[in-house]
């Protein structure tokens, strides 16, 4: 009796473990399609119809790829709920990931290299790239315009940037004055700088790039807060807030895109947001700095979890996403790194509701010449500590030198890192 | 077969052995039964997470790197050289103090009130209970945009001829931002528990006091609140736990911010853990909150002999 018993329980656990072994699997043949998932962090219905229709038609040629899904996580918490994913072993395949904290990304070994194609443009994939090899495919490589109301910034009784553009005169002083006369002539918001909210401090560098400004030196050993161009940066904004009152201030809510602001400092794929809009809009790019004309360029990178289930099936598929055909459908939302698709012409097929002359003024310019958001290891405790920093500058009567010497005191152990 | 079967219905020798199913053994099987799943509960989200975050207190893990290495102490010794902690442990302490002493107040002072026999009380009950019901996340957001300088609230205040501060902006008012909002959101359960507690103080102890000459004060000094004090032991402790653990109210309204003014500990453990991926540092200020928790309960229940009545 003992006997058949021990020999019927050996048999079930020989065959639970033969079945599990099975399960877990790579091999196609024996387990069926392997799924694939991909963290984003974009919700918006459009972009997840196109990756969805890149992917059904990858799928056709690839039937050992069952589903390719794509996950959608909200920007405020996607870092944060990407590596809780990872630590906590259900590392998605690809994940799309912002440039602030590629080099956490990059360095620690968490991605697989992938293959670089000579059609990239070097400036966009600088920041991917570790002892020759690629990391990420940069993805969205998208500069900073400006977008306008003009029904605000005439009823203001203000030239429009397009006019001053064409008068030269498109510059910060100029664009703060049109501000400051939208916010007293028309009750409406002036300036209002994308995702910033007095908290996402980082986003300010559409305006300090104007100054030459960084937040720490190229190597991210030393701190450029307490530096001469921020300082006069900081200075001009601080004045743009609480004397000239051309931004909307601290605890504000001013949606550009409701018509409630004369203009908004944004990537150009904010544009969707403007297809129903109730009043007349332009697009320019970033006025002129002391430090003289410059672009800013918002980048976000697709990489290859090393951790994710199936990496080398994850390759293949983001070969196949960012190849030259599909990167022509997704310029439409993120421009591309491509040097041979950085036309006037095929950006115009994607934009509708660009001209060409803005396209190539804002997106094909602003992309090669463009200063891409500093990085840097740790990103997020650097973010945090400045924004904590940075804090006491919010108000009227602030010493913006003794706020940034304080900035730098606090990062300075971090940057030594 | 007859000497077979006598082999066989032989006594063995030697003293009987008593069953090992007894009665005393039966009904210990039963409780260990009754309490199985119970028990099974609190050790897998108890016992085992408990012995995990002590586990991860002695590593040091990186999540992209995917390494896990042990430290030894050096996470405790960071937890003692950290600058950041004195300010976190000081927001806590002012939330906490805050919240307790506002909620209980308000909510005895809102349960004598509705304990009324007044018109209208049913309808009062239900308004200050029903925040309880609500999401708290969305409560939270929806009291962002009237705290905002140009939200509900200032724009309230500036029709009473009022300019209100930037609640959420400045260093003393966001912390008290916060505290109200939680008051609010949390004072209806309060209430309720005292309302059950005031319903069942006998009526001839308040009619004893009143022959006897007592002011409406003396007699809630000396019978309510006595009566009452095992629910004020409850609600306290309930409190005090409820607010070192605030979370949701600092990530949604203030981040922490300004500076590191509304910084509290669980906030500040979760920006070690989970943003800046310090994952081991993060379990041991988890666990520092823990024996702050169990310290202070343990110490509220030491106290109750000497300020909790019990009428037996």
């Amino acid at each position: 009796m003992k006997l058949r018993l021990l020999t019927a329980a050996a048999t079930a656990v020989t065959l639970l473990a033969t079945a599990g072994c099975g399960g877990g699997s790579d091999d196609a043949a024996a387990s069926g399609p392997l799924d694939l998932r991909m963290t984003i962090w974009s919700a918006n219905a459009k972009h997840t119809a196109l990756f969805d229709q890149i992917a059904a038609a990858y799928k056709k040629d690839h039937p050992e790829v069952g589903r390719i899904t794509f996950e959608s996580i909200p920007f405020d918490s996607y870092t944060t709920a990407l590596t809780t994913q990872i630590g906590g072993g259900n590392a998605p395949d690809l994940a799309w990931i912002l440039e602030s904290t590629a080099p956490d990304f990059v360095t620690s070994g968490a991605l697989e290299p992938i293959g670089k194609d000579p059609d990239l443009l070097p400036s966009a994939t600088a920041t991917w790239e570790q002892d020759g090899k690629l990391y990420a495919y940069p993805f969205s490589t998208s500069p900073l315009g400006v977008f306008v109301n003009t029904d605000l910034v005439t009823a203001a009784g203000r030239q429009t940037p397009a006019q001053q553009i064409a008068a030269g005169n498109w510059n910060w002083e100029q664009a703060v004055a049109t501000g400051a006369a939208v916010q007293a002539k028309t009750g409406k918001g002036g300036i209002v700088v994308g995702d910033f909210d007095y908290k996402g401090w980082d986003t300010l560098n559409t305006i300090w790039a104007g100054w030459d400004a960084r937040p720490w030196s190229e190597d991210g050993k030393s701190c450029g807060f307490d530096q001469q161009p921020m300082i006069d940066a900081m200075t001009f904004i601080h004045k743009m807030v609480f004397t000239d009152k051309a931004m909307p201030g601290p605890g504000r809510t001013t949606d550009f895109f409701a018509g409630d602001a004369s203009m908004v400092l944004t990537q150009i794929s904010r544009a969707a947001l403007l297809e129903k809009a109730k009043f007349k809009w332009d697009l320019v790019p970033l006025p002129k700095g002391p430090a003289g004309d410059y672009s800013v360029v918002g980048q976000a990178g697709i990489g290859v979890l090393k951790r994710g289930k199936h990496a080398e099936e994850a390759k293949k598929f983001l070969a196949y996403f960012t190849n030259q055909e599909n990167t022509a459908k997704l310029a439409q939302f993120f421009p591309p790194p491509r040097k041979s698709q950085l036309t006037s012409e095929i950006l115009a097929k994607a934009n509708p509701l660009l001209e060409p002359a803005q396209l190539q003024s804002v997106v094909i310019n602003g992309i090669e010449r463009g200063d891409i958001k500093a990085g840097h290891t740790g990103y997020a405790e650097l973010q945090q500590t400045v924004r904590a920093a940075l804090d006491p500058l919010w108000k009227p009567d602030a010493d913006v030198k003794a706020v940034l010497a304080g900035v730098c005191a606090k990062i300075d152990p971090l940057l030594s890192k | 077969m007859t000497l077979l079967l006598e082999k066989q219905v032989a006594p063995p020798a030697g003293p009987a052995r008593a069953p090992y199913w007894t009665m005393r053994r039966r009904d210990e099987l039963a409780g260990w039964l009754f309490i199985a799943p119970q028990l099974a509960g609190i050790v897998a989200f108890v016992i085992v997470p408990l012995g995990l975050v002590v586990w991860y207190s002695l590593h040091e893990w990186n999540v992209l790197a995917g390494t896990f290495e042990f430290v030894g102490g050096a996470n405790y010794q960071a937890l003692t050289d950290d600058p950041r902690l004195g300010p976190a442990l000081r927001a806590t302490g002012l939330f906490s103090v805050g919240l307790v002493v506002l909620n209980l107040s308000l909510a005895l002072f809102l349960a004598v009130l509705l304990n009324q026999k007044l018109r209208g009380t049913v309808f009062f009950r239900t308004l200050f209970f029903s925040p309880v019901v609500v999401t708290l996340v969305a409560w939270t957001i929806v009291w962002g945009f009237l705290l905002q300088d140009n939200g509900g609230v200032n724009g309230f205040l500036s029709q009473l001829g009022v300019d209100g501060p930037n609640w959420l902006r400045g260093d003393a008012t966001a912390m008290i931002s916060v505290i109200v909002v939680q008051l609010f959101k949390g004072v209806g359960l309060n209430m309720v528990l005292f309302l059950a507690a005031l319903q069942g103080v006998p009526a001839e102890l308040y009619e004893a006091a009143r022959l006897d000459g007592a002011s409406a004060w003396a007699r809630f000094r000396r019978v309510t609140v006595p009566l009452i004090s095992p629910t004020i032991l409850l609600t306290s402790i309930l409190t005090i736990v409820g607010s070192l653990q605030v979370f949701a109210q600092i990530a949604v309204l203030t981040q922490g911010g300004p500076g590191t003014s509304t910084t509290v500990l669980v906030y500040y453990l979760y920006q070690q853990a989970f943003q800046f991926h310090h994952f081991g540092y993060g379990a041991t200020i988890s666990l520092l909150l823990f024996a702050i928790v169990l310290g202070l309960t343990v110490l509220q229940w030491r106290m109750r002999r000497r300020w909790v009545f019990h009428e037996d």
